[in-house]
């Protein structure tokens, strides 16, 4: 079986099937989406975490730690109620659409980004902050100062939360629905065709999604690579 | 009431430690001392490894806030810059690091890059601009944390061991960037542990020991005839105990 799931998987690929293109297509944009938009929100909200004092701090980083073991289903769960037909956001009709399916990683990988940048810039400031307070930095201006100084180990931490938005099945599926050519994007499908008993698919969707995941990590190393060795 | 502003001539900055001590958790790692920096000169804070010589520098700075005691600035506080013993670079250009300073001070932003390079070349660093700053060598990484402290105008210049990682090549380097500073007019504060290093370089010495002082006196004092028995003994090399 191993066999012809790898025959199906080179079939899929070289034939570059329709349908499997587009499941391809859908499963990047949604998970890419979702983690540029968590990036956007969490590097901030990280470092200032990291940077700022305040009441109440210390049980938000034990609660942003403890959601980056959310479960999938809970986060579709939830995004499901907000927005079905009688929740608070139904009337917007997003549910069973590709947004849903954003919506609904944004929740999950958010807690990630937010809590690994956190580690990392406040890493960084210990080693900056009395030559920051010394040329006079505010602890505003020290943000983005931080993450950008910090980018190499943010690209390690934006690729964490890619995996897991990637990776996740419980939420696109509840929230998206695994509709064919609208919300069926690769972690459904391979779902799906083991329920039928297509194994081999199955397997094929499962070899390709690697080896995308595999590809992108690859990408991201180089660029890490390319800076360390820029930067020294 | 009114107030008149007299002008006066521009004095140098005169910082006053009263009863200054550092008790972090309770444990009294400097003082209680009572000292005060003024004139023009170059002091430079000697001491064994642990006096307090760098706790000294970082609450002469406002790095650090004293458990007890007060530190008063004469006047209003001068402008101060730092150099550590082991400069923070950011990971950018080296140039980028000087203009990140000028930024901080609200330097207008086409007036930044034409400064951040006359400090460069000041310092001797122009062909290393575009170099990522964490790749220098320890002694042109110090003379870029020079030139970024050259870039925020001090009055008041604090060296913490700005040479105890360098070549003979860079401390000669780095001594006369001090040197410069000094001409230009600016205080020069340091601490070194090295006998050497402070005979060329002091006007005035302190010496610190176990986070008290012991003496503070000219440098042509303290090197000839020293007050105490510890900067006797200090001075001849003798280890403090």
């Amino acid at each position: 079986m191993t066999d012809s799931a790898f025959l199906t998987a080179l079939e899929l690929v070289i034939g570059l099937d329709a349908d499997l293109l587009a499941i391809v297509g859908l499963s990047l944009k949604i998970s890419l989406t979702a983690v540029a938009i968590a990036a956007l929100l969490a590097f901030p909200m990280g470092a200032a975490l990291a940077l700022f004092r305040f009441p109440g701090r210390a049980p938000l980083i034990v609660a942003l730690n403890a959601l980056m073991g959310l479960p999938p289903v809970v986060a579709g769960l939830a995004v499901y109620l907000l927005l079905s037909r009688a929740g608070p956001l139904g009337s917007l009709g997003l549910l069973f659409t590709p947004t849903a399916m954003v919506v609904a990683q944004v929740i999950l990988v958010l807690p990630i980004l937010a809590a690994l940048t956190r580690q990392k810039v406040e890493e960084l400031h210990g080693e900056y902050a009395e030559q920051l307070a010394s040329i006079g930095v505010s602890r505003l201006r020290r943000i983005p100062t931080l993450l950008w100084d910090a980018r190499l180990s943010l690209i390690t931490v934006v690729l964490a939360g890619f995996g897991r938005a990637s990776a996740e099945v419980g939420a696109v599926m509840i929230v998206g629905g695994n509709i064919d050519g609208v919300t069926r994007v690769m972690t459904t499908a391979i779902v799906l065709e083991t329920s039928k008993g297509n194994l081999p698919l199955a397997l094929g969707l499962g070899i390709v999604l690697l080896a995308l995941v595999g590809a992108i990590n690859a990408l991201a190393h180089l660029l890490g690579e390319a800076t360390r060795r820029q930067l020294g | 009431m009114t107030h008149l502003t007299l002008s006066v001539p521009a004095t140098a900055p005169r910082l006053r430690f009263d009863h200054v001590s550092y008790a972090p958790r309770g444990q009294t790692l400097l003082g209680p001392l009572s000292l005060n920096l003024d004139g023009h000169r170059r002091t430079l804070v000697m001491g064994p490894n642990g006096a307090g010589k760098s706790l000294l520098m970082r609450l002469a700075h406002g790095l650090l806030q004293p458990t007890s005691g007060r530190l008063v600035w004469e006047g209003s506080a001068p402008r101060q810059a730092m150099v550590f013993q082991r400069p923070v670079l950011l990971r950018r250009s080296a140039l980028a690091n000087l203009e990140y300073a000028l930024a901080v001070q609200r330097v207008p932003r086409r007036q930044r890059l034409e400064r951040a390079r006359e400090a460069l070349a000041r310092f001797g660093l122009e062909a290393l601009a575009r170099r990522p700053a964490r790749v220098l060598s320890g002694g042109e990484q110090q003379r870029l944390a020079l030139a970024r402290a050259w870039l925020l105008s001090p009055e008041v210049l604090f060296l913490d061991e700005p040479t105890s990682a360098l070549d003979p090549a860079a401390i000669r380097a780095v001594e006369a960037a001090i040197d410069d500073f000094h001409h230009q007019g600016v205080r020069i504060v340091m601490t070194s542990h090295d006998l050497h290093q402070a005979r060329r370089l002091a006007d005035e010495v302190i010496l610190l020991h176990h986070g008290r002082l012991v003496e503070q006196s000219p440098a042509a004092t303290f090197f000839d005839a020293p007050v105490t028995t510890e900067g006797h003994a200090f001075v001849h090399g003798e280890l403090l105990d």
